[in-house]
C-alpha cells in the first residue's frame, strides 16, 4: 500500500515538473529572441488626429512614399483607407532597413508583410512604428489582415527589393 | 405525491427541479438553432475559399455576401450558441448537485428572458446586412444602435444567474453547515464568477463607448481603448467557454465511463487558478497594437503561460480518471486501457474525441500567446485554425456530446439512432482535424483570417490546394452537423417515450473534498485576489489610453 502511494506520487511529480517546466523554458526561449536577438512587437508610437491625417494637414502622413534618411536606411509612410494603401508599391535596394510608419484615416487595417517580422494593427488616431531589414531580393506582399468592410480583401500592396 | 407532500411542510426543503430542467431545455434549444444557422454560414465561405460562389444565389437572405455570412458565423457560433447552451447547462448542473432548486425560479426566468430580448434585438440587424462587423465589432465600424444593445442584454441577463446562484448556495450553506460544497456546484458558480468579473471590460466599452456613439450623443470614439476593453473580456470569454466543459469532463464523464474523477482537490485548485489566471491576460490579444506598451503585452504573455498549469493539471485528472475506469472495465497495459473505454456510448466517444483535438488546440494557443511569435500567426488564417480546435471542437463537440444523455433526461425520449450518433463525433473529429490543420497551414504561409479570399487579387497559387483540403475538412464536418441534427429532431419529434426517465448521478471521488483545504471554498478570498491581479495587469495602461484619448474618432459603415 506504502509502495502504490508512493508510485502515484512519482507520476504526480513527474507530470507536475514538465508543466512547469515547458512554460518556462518557453519564456525564456521568447525572452532571448525578444531582447538578445531584438525580435521586438509593436509598441506605442503617439496619436495621431485622424481628421487631421484625412485633410491631409498633418506633417507626418501628408506626404506618404518612401525616403532614405541614411544610406542604406529608409522611412516608409504609408496610410491606410478603405480599400488601399498608399503607396502600395514600394521598392528598395536589398540590404535596406526600412522603418514603416503608419496610420489609418478610416477604421482598422492590419498590416502584415509576408517573409519579413512585420504584423501590426493600424489604426486611426495611432501611429504604428515597426522595422524591418530586407536582405534577399524579390517581390514582398502586404496585405490587409483586419475586416475593414466590402472590399477588404482587395487591400494589399507590395514591396519590391532589388 | 413525495413532492406535494415536501411543499406541504417547509421545514423540507424542494428538490423540485422542473423549471430548471425547462429552463435547461429551452436554453439548449435555442443554441442549436443558432449553430445550425451559423454554421451553415461556414460552408459558404469555405466553398467560396475554393470559387464556388453560393452568395449571389442567396442574395435575397444575405444581402452582405461573405462579410455579412462571416459575422452571422462568428456571433451565433461563439456568443449565441455558447452563451446561451452555457447558462441552460449550468443553471441545470448546479440545482441538481446541491439538489434543490434556485432560490427564485422568478430571477430564474428573468435570465431567460432578458437573453432572449437580447437576441431578438441583436438579430434584427444582423439579418438585414446592418451590422456586418464581425462578433468584435471593433469601433470605428459602426453597426444599428440595437445590434450593441442587444449582445449587452444578452450580457446582463448571465449576471442575473450568478446572483441566483449565489442565494442558493448561501441557502445551501445554511442548511448544510459545515459541508463542502459539491464540486459541480462549486465550479459552475466559480465559471460564473469569472465570467462576470472579466464582463466588466466588455459592459464597459458598450455602456460608456460604442453605445452613446452609436446614438450620436458622442462624435468619436477611441479605437484602441475600445479594443483593450473588448479583449479584457475576450480572452476570459474563452475560458467561460471551457469551463462548462471541464465540469462534463470531471464530474460526468468519469462516472459515464464507469469510474470515478481521480482528485476531487485537484479539481477544485485547477478552477481557482483558472479564476485568478483566466481574467490577467487579454492583451494577448493586442500583441500588434500600437498605443499599448510592449512591456503590457509581455506580461501579459507570461500570465498566459499561467494559465497552461491548470489546464495540465485538467489533462492529468481527466485522464487519470479515464484510465481508472478502463481498469475497472477490465483494461490492462499502459495503454491498452483505453480500448476498454465504452466507446459504445456516444457521449463518450464525442467528448473524447474533443479532448484529443484540444491538446493540439491548446499547443496552437501558446504559440499565439507567445509574444514575439504572435508576429508570425496574428490575424492570419492560423488563429480561425487555432479556434476551430477549442471552441469548435473541444466546446462544441462536447456539448453534442452531453445532449447525447441530456436530451433523454431531459425529455423522456429515446435516442432515435445510436448509431449515428456514435459516428457524429468521429466524422467531426476528422472533418475538423483536417480543416483546421489546414487553416493552420495557411496561416503559415500568409493568408489573412476574415477575408473573402476567393475574391482577393492576391490569392496565392501554393493556398489553392490547402484551400481544397481545408474544404474537404469543412464538407465532412457538414455531413456530421447532418447527422447530429437528424438525430435531434428525429428524437425530440419521433424519439420512443420511456417509461421511466433516465436519472443521472455526478462522479464520485477516489480523492474526495475532505482531502481539499477548506479555503478552496472560500470564493470572496479568491475573488479577492483575483481582482488584485487583475487591477495589477489592466489599470496603467487603461489609465494612460483614458489620459492620451481624444474620442475624436467617427463612425463608419464600410460595408
Amino acid at each position: 500500500m506504502k509502495d502504490k502511494k508512493f508510485i502515484s506520487y512519482l507520476f504526480e511529480v513527474a507530470w507536475i515538473l514538465p508543466s512547469v517546466a515547458i512554460p518556462v523554458s518557453m519564456l525564456v526561449a521568447i525572452l532571448i529572441t525578444a531582447f538578445a536577438v531584438g525580435v521586438r512587437v509593436p509598441t506605442t508610437a503617439g496619436r495621431v488626429s485622424v481628421s487631421a491625417v484625412a485633410a491631409g494637414a498633418d506633417s507626418t502622413f501628408s506626404q506618404t512614399g518612401l525616403r532614405e534618411i541614411a544610406p542604406g536606411r529608409y522611412e516608409a509612410i504609408i496610410t491606410a483607407q478603405t480599400f488601399m494603401f498608399t503607396p502600395s508599391k514600394i521598392e528598395i535596394p536589398a540590404g535596406s532597413k526600412v522603418t514603416f510608419i503608419l496610420t489609418s484615416k478610416d477604421v482598422i487595417h492590419g498590416f502584415r508583410i509576408e517573409g519579413a517580422p512585420i504584423n501590426v494593427m493600424v489604426i486611426p488616431g495611432q501611429v504604428s512604428r515597426v522595422t524591418a531589414t530586407f536582405d534577399k531580393p524579390g517581390e514582398y506582399l502586404f496585405v490587409c489582415h483586419e475586416y475593414c468592410g466590402a472590399g477588404h480583401h482587395v487591400m494589399h500592396g507590395t514591396i519590391i527589393v532589388n | 405525491m413525495a413532492s406535494i407532500a415536501a411543499r406541504a411542510r417547509p421545514a423540507v426543503i424542494s428538490t423540485d427541479l422542473s423549471v430548471e430542467r425547462k429552463l435547461a431545455g429551452i436554453n439548449i434549444f435555442i443554441a442549436f438553432a443558432a449553430l445550425a444557422v451559423g454554421g451553415l454560414m461556414g460552408v459558404l465561405q469555405i466553398l467560396r475559399y475554393n470559387g464556388l460562389d453560393l452568395y449571389t444565389p442567396s442574395k435575397p437572405l444575405l444581402p452582405g455576401g461573405y462579410y455579412q455570412g462571416l459575422t452571422i458565423h462568428g456571433v451565433l457560433n461563439v456568443l449565441v450558441f455558447t452563451t446561451f447552451y452555457i447558462i441552460g447547462f449550468l443553471t441545470y448542473i448546479f440545482t441538481k448537485s446541491l439538489n434543490r432548486p434556485m432560490a427564485s425560479s422568478r430571477l430564474a426566468w428573468a435570465t431567460l428572458w432578458v437573453m432572449v430580448t437580447g437576441l431578438v434585438l441583436a438579430a434584427i440587424p444582423l439579418l438585414t446586412n446592418n451590422a456586418t462587423v464581425m462578433f468584435t465589432f471593433y469601433p470605428p465600424l459602426k453597426a444599428d444602435t440595437l445590434f450593441y444593445l442587444g449582445l449587452t442584454l444578452v450580457v446582463a441577463g448571465t449576471w442575473l444567474l450568478l446572483v441566483n446562484m449565489i442565494l442558493t448556495r448561501n441557502a445551501w450553506l445554511a442548511d448544510n453547515p459545515g459541508q463542502r460544497t459539491p464540486l459541480p456546484a462549486f465550479m459552475a458558480i466559480v465559471t460564473m464568477l469569472m465570467w462576470t468579473i472579466s464582463t466588466i471590460g466588455v459592459a464597459s466599452e458598450m455602456i460608456f463607448l460604442v453605445i452613446p456613439w452609436s446614438l450620436g450623443l458622442v462624435g468619436g470614439t477611441d479605437p484602441v481603448l475600445a479594443r483593450t476593453l473588448f479583449w479584457f473580456t475576450g480572452h476570459p470569454i474563452v475560458y467561460f467557454w471551457l469551463l462548462p466543459v471541464y465540469i462534463s469532463w470531471y464530474t460526468l464523464v468519469p462516472e459515464q465511463a464507469g469510474g470515478k474523477l481521480f482528485s476531487d482537490p485537484m479539481a477544485r485548485v485547477s478552477f481557482i487558478l483558472f479564476l485568478i489566471l483566466s481574467l490577467p491576460i487579454g492583451m494577448h490579444h493586442q500583441v500588434t497594437d500600437p498605443g499599448i506598451s510592449e512591456m503590457w503585452k509581455l506580461v501579459h504573455a507570461i500570465f498566459t503561460f499561467g494559465v497552461f498549469f491548470p489546464s495540465l493539471l485538467t489533462f492529468f485528472n481527466v485522464v487519470a480518471s479515464l484510465e481508472y475506469a478502463g481498469r475497472r472495465n477490465g483494461g490492462e497495459g499502459w495503454l491498452a486501457w483505453i480500448f476498454n473505454l465504452p466507446w459504445g456510448k456516444p457521449e463518450i466517444s464525442a467528448q473524447i474525441a474533443a479532448m484529443m483535438l484540444f491538446a493540439f488546440g491548446g499547443i496552437s494557443g501558446l504559440v499565439n500567446a507567445s509574444y514575439n511569435v504572435n508576429l508570425v500567426v496574428h490575424n492570419t488564417s492560423w488563429i480561425s485554425g487555432h479556434f476551430h480546435l477549442t471552441v469548435g471542437t473541444a466546446v462544441a463537440l462536447s456539448f453534442m456530446g452531453i445532449t447525447y444523455w441530456l436530451v433523454p433526461h431531459l425529455t423522456g425520449r429515446k435516442l432515435w439512432s445510436r448509431g449515428l450518433a456514435v459516428a457524429q463525433p468521429w466524422l467531426w473529429f476528422v472533418g475538423m482535424g483536417l480543416f483546421s490543420h489546414f487553416m493552420h497551414e495557411l496561416g503559415l504561409r500568409g493568408m489573412p483570417r476574415r477575408t473573402d479570399i476567393g475574391g482577393a487579387p492576391y490569392l496565392q497559387d501554393e493556398w489553392r490546394f490547402f484551400l481544397f483540403f481545408a474544404m474537404i475538412g469543412g464538407l465532412i464536418m457538414f455531413v456530421s452537423a447532418i447527422f447530429y441534427y437528424l438525430n435531434m429532431i428525429m428524437t425530440l419529434t419521433r424519439g420512443e417515450k420511456l417509461a421511466e426517465v433516465p436519472d443521472f448521478t455526478f462522479a464520485k471521488a477516489l480523492s474526495g473534498p475532505e482531502d481539499a483545504p477548506k479555503i478552496l471554498d472560500r470564493l470572496t478570498v479568491w475573488v479577492v485576489v483575483a481582482a488584485i491581479i487583475l487591477i495589477i495587469n489592466y489599470v496603467p495602461t487603461i489609465l494612460d489610453l483614458l489620459s492620451t484619448a481624444t474620442f475624436d474618432v467617427p463612425g463608419r459603415r464600410v460595408w
